[in-house]
């Protein structure tokens, strides 16, 4: 018969496995059905062998698809290595996929966070410096870090306050006060942080905004850092599946904090340059209809005020917009405010907080604020986040999720005393503004020298610059070979726009409040490896 | 109003926080009127929370006789700016080594901890939380054996979406784990389809205050290698074990007994959180066996990192070999101390517990003074408790107790007059429970001896035997006869 001249033909066979390999159906149906009775055992058993065969043979000399071996987590440099060599892994599925004897893996989402980091330059510059960072007399070579904001300008004023007030306190807290010592710091307390702190932070808050608005404490959940108090704020406002419209250029931290175990989708909704990355509500519609049309729900809108990473304010017009846009669309407006008290330039900071109590009838449960202590108080070690909101609801659900990021209550303790002493907070809000509006145009300057500008920023620790003119091909691979020799030639670690998500390629976000004013000139000479040689 | 409820998530708009348990109710009792020696004699005493706060002058005397390890003080002023800006998720090296050496150091040196595989998180809440992120997803379960303690509900699914499934335990071996039911609960969650991922236990138990026996953890890695589960060992009183048998850590078993078993199955939850009765602290530490799960976790540690202030402070006492074992060794002691006072105040009174040898409770056996063996009588028996005797207890159906009557009672939180109090509260509330039963009992002899007012008084068998062959015998109690007789 015809169909037994073609069980025995293997070439046959190839092909059919290659098709049944996508078909569900058992593929020896109907060739033994074909068979007849007479010859059904023979007819069955026959085709069984060379099927299996086959199946061994394909799969012997399939190429290899596993990931690459774990290197050993903690070591900067084998991680560093991969990171700039490797390409993206993408091993999500796989741990469905993968045999019974190759379990256990890690959890679907947990392979996908495992590998998250990879492909993300913003990380793998991090890594690449971690080992061999710049200082000024012991490793004047070292690479000079420029990725991750931290302020060293003002720390010794906080320094001296601590060393000046808390110790004392420690001790002798023990007879009367109790504030500070073991038993009122050891035991169990509110895991959304002590009433004292919350009532702290509004007051704080209230100053950093230049009293321009007042928070009330029973609205407040403390976390352990903003980074937390994202990831929990998005879990209260979205299921997984939705989504957040986010303007970019964006804090590269968001695709990991909010996306990771949420399952919130986050989608940029491109500023330019010619616009000043101002915020447009045009491109909010648009974005808003796109993502309706394929099915997603939008549940809010986030922005960072001032903005991460370029250093703008939005405008109190902007803001009045922004809040029109989301109430009628029924969505959230979340305002990253954590750099609310870094600001120094002309332009005057308006909280979102501000602009909505100053509309009338304006339902402000879908307000929301995130702070934190990490950047103006440069405190980020200290781990204390702020969710503020106006919904009750909300509140209450944040401050339960509060209990696995809650606040060390020795850090609360000593919190309580720093920021209750008003006269040290305005005076160290003032110095810090000074010294960050010195610093800042001190390296705008210094990018000038090598012919790169910079965006005029008025807060937080970062320059926007456009180094667009020093990439060859004007896309995100030309840009990302210029971050490369930035890195590799000068060893300065800047973060490149792409990681922002900016759709315009060529600029870097370079943090300024880690350097002083000598480590200035260095950078110069440095970025002249690279500005110098290109053609 | 509708516009409202749409604008939260389905975990905001859920209960899957599981406060409205009913071992968070006590606790809205204590908050309302809680329990003061001097100022309000009256109030509630908080019985319902597993707090150490037994030892922790020997922490205060330390940290004053340390100031440099407080970075407030002149002493430790100079570390403040490294450690102020540290936000790295590995942890300050010197937090991580200390607290390996001192890990090891509560499991008697029978065990080294790798300071690379210890990751951070917010309590042991958040490592919890962290581990059932990375280990499963969701819909997937793990199996736990009960009674077991409530807030696993919620730490372990409420975000991540796992599911918990029971592995019965029963009072008839003293609530031991056995492999029939751990086989049972495992082929249960198959047959419906449920994919299990981990078993979790907790070791010493809570709330049962036992520790597990070697031949059980051998028997538990063993399983999960065969079946590739996770194994997950929240050992958080691992410091907290005041009388023998000794304390045995998966990790000691995985060493020594069963050396063949997978490690990459097995994780380690810890926090200083009960050790030490530092909870205030936000101490949570992941340690996994599995390079995947430590780079993982870490990663998710962002979430729930301890400040660094607290990381110094503790790589500085937790390295101070010495005191950490004079301390262990004291807070053993004054636990024991108090577990026998505990105890024996209520076997005064005809109350017995499990016999525990560590944590801060005692697995109290009420079940002589259910009205009836339903869970229902058992919440009612611990209304009467709450609101009438006014101690916050915990009802063993909160931590899944297949039977009624069993009630978790911490005394570690609480000083001597405290205790007293409590004890002396529980024992005129069972006085009174006594007699009225004995009240009630004497009422229903009462209505039956005039029934037997016509019966000869026989001995026990001789009675029984000729009530059998009495006429009167084959007849229901609603006999006309019967009522003719009365």
């Amino acid at each position: 018969m015809l169909n037994e001249i073609r069980v025995c033909d293997p070439s046959w066979l190839a092909c059919e496995m290659d098709h049944l390999m996508n078909q569900p159906e058992p593929p020896l149906f109907g060739v033994v059905a074909s068979l007849g009775r007479g010859g059904l055992v023979l007819g069955s058993l026959i085709p069984c062998a060379l099927f299996y065969f086959l199946q061994l043979y394909i799969k012997r000399n399939r190429p290899p698809q596993s990931p690459p071996p774990p290197t050993r987590p903690g070591s900067p440099s084998s991680s560093a290595a991969n990171a700039t060599a490797s390409p993206i892994h993408r091993s999500l599925s796989r741990g469905l996929l993968t045999p019974r004897a190759a379990l256990p893996a890690l959890s679907a989402r947990g392979a996908v966070v495992r590998a998250g980091d990879e492909d993300s330059l913003y990380y793998a510059g991090l890594r690449r410096c971690a080992d061999d960072l710049y200082h000024p007399v012991s490793n004047p070579d070292g690479f000079i870090n420029l990725g991750i904001a931290e302020n060293h300008l003002s720390l010794d004023l906080v320094g001296r306050w601590i060393e000046e007030h808390a110790g004392p306190a420690l001790l002798e807290g023990m007879t009367e006060e109790r504030d500070l010592t073991v038993r009122g710091l050891a035991t169990y307390q509110p895991y959304d942080g002590i009433l004292a702190l919350k009532m702290a932070l509004a007051g704080f808050m209230r100053q950093v905004m230049h009293e321009s608005v007042s928070f009330d404490p029973s609205q407040m959940v403390i976390t352990s850092g903003a980074t937390p108090a994202m990831e929990i704020l998005s879990f209260c406002l979205a299921d997984p599946g939705n989504a957040f419209l986010v303007p970019s250029p964006y804090y590269p931290g968001w695709d990991r904090d909010i996306k990771w175990r949420t399952g919130v989708e986050l989608i940029p909704v491109p500023c330019r340059s010619t616009d000043n990355f101002n915020i447009s509500i045009t491109a909010l519609e648009i974005a808003y209809k796109q993502a309706k049309k394929r099915g997603i729900r939008v549940r809010g809108v986030l922005i960072s005020n001032p903005s991460n990473p370029t250093g703008g304010i939005v405008p109190r017009e902007t803001l009045h917009d922004l809040l029109e846009f989301v109430a009628e669309k029924n969505i959230h407006l979340i305002s990253d405010e954590i750099f609310a008290g870094s600001t120094y330039g002309s332009d005057k900071f308006v909280s979102v907080a501000d602009v909505a109590n100053e509309l009338e009838e304006y339902d402000k449960g879908r307000v929301h604020i995130i702070y934190g202590i990490s950047k103006d108080l440069s405190l980020a070690g200290f781990r204390v986040g702020v969710i503020y909101s106006y919904n009750e609801n909300i509140v209450a659900a944040a401050a339960k999720i509060a209990r696995f990021s809650s606040v060390s209550t020795p850090t609360q303790r000593l919190l309580v005393s720093m920021l209750s002493d008003q006269k040290f907070i305005s005076d160290y809000l003032r110095i810090n503004r000074e010294r960050l509006q010195k610093m800042y145009l001190l390296f705008v300057d210094a990018l000038k020298q090598v012919g790169i500008e910079c965006f005029k920023s008025s807060g937080g620790f970062y320059c926007w610059a456009d180094m667009s003119k020093y990439i060859r091909s004007y896309s995100e691979k030309g840009e990302r070979k210029l971050w490369d020799r930035l890195l590799e030639e000068a060893k300065v670690n800047v973060t490149p726009g792409s990681s922002c998500h900016c759709i315009e390629p060529g600029w870097f976000r370079c943090c300024f409040t880690t350097l002083s004013e000598q480590d200035i000139t260095v950078l110069v000479e440095r970025l002249r490896r690279v500005t110098d040689t290109h053609k | 109003m509708a516009a409202k409820t749409e604008l939260l998530s389905r975990i905001a708009a859920g209960d899957g926080h599981g406060e409205n348990s009913s071992y968070f109710d006590g606790w809205k009792a204590y908050d309302s009127d809680p329990f003061h020696l001097l100022h309000n004699p009256d109030g509630v005493i908080q019985m319902g929370l597993a707090e150490n706060q037994l030892s922790l002058d020997l922490i205060e005397e330390w940290s004053i006789n340390h100031p440099e390890a407080s970075i407030c003080t002149a002493q430790g002023a100079s570390q403040f700016k490294r450690i102020a800006n540290f936000q790295d998720y590995h942890g300050l090296p010197e937090f991580r080594q200390a607290m390996a050496k001192f890990m090891g150091q509560v499991r008697g040196g029978k065990v080294t901890f790798d300071p690379d595989r210890i990751v951070m998180s917010g309590g042991a809440t958040g490592a919890q939380d962290t581990l059932a992120f990375c280990l499963a997803d969701p819909g997937e379960a793990y199996l736990v054996p009960t009674p077991y303690y409530p807030a696993f509900d919620r730490d372990c699914c409420w975000r991540s979406g796992v599911k918990l499934l029971p592995i019965e335990c029963h009072s008839s071996n003293d609530f031991r784990l056995t492999r029939e039911a751990l086989v049972a609960a495992y082929d249960g969650a198959r047959s419906k389809g449920i994919r299990v991922k981990g078993i979790l236990i907790t070791n010493p138990s809570n709330p049962l205050g036992t520790t597990l026996d070697r031949g059980t953890l051998a028997m538990l890695a063993t399983f999960a290698t065969d079946h590739s589960v996770h194994l997950i060992c929240d050992e958080i009183y691992a410091g907290s074990v005041f009388a023998k048998p000794e304390f045995v850590s998966v990790a000691e078993v995985i060493e020594r007994d069963v050396p063949g078993c997978n490690r990459d199955l097995i994780h380690i939850a810890y926090s200083l959180s009960k050790d030490f009765g530092l909870p205030g602290f936000r101490v949570g530490i992941i340690y996994s066996y599995n390079d995947a799960v430590v780079s993982c976790a870490r990663k998710m540690s962002s979430f729930g990192l301890v400040s660094s202030q607290t990381q110094y402070f503790l790589a500085k006492m937790l390295s101070d070999e010495e005191f950490m074992a004079r301390f262990l060794a004291e807070s053993a002691r004054r636990l024991a101390a108090r577990h026998e006072s505990f105890t024996s105040g209520l076997r005064e009174v005809g109350i017995g517990c499990l016999r525990g040898n560590a944590g801060l409770f005692s697995w109290m056996d009420l079940r002589g003074m259910l009205r009836e063996k339903t869970p229902e009588a058992e919440l009612e028996l611990w209304r009467v408790i709450i609101h009438k005797v006014k101690l916050n207890v915990s009802p063993g159906t909160s931590f899944h107790c297949d039977e009624p009557g069993w009630f978790r009672v911490c005394h570690a939180n609480m000083d001597d007059d405290t205790m007293e109090v409590a004890l002396e509260r529980i024992r005129h509330f069972v006085r009174q429970h006594q007699h009225q039963q004995q009240k009630a009992k004497a009422q229903r002899w009462a209505a039956r001896a005039q029934l037997r007012v016509s019966m000869p008084r026989l001995g026990g068998a001789a009675a029984s035997y000729f009530a059998l062959s009495s006429p009167m015998a084959l007849q229901s109690p609603q006999s006309p006869m019967v009522q003719a007789a009365s």
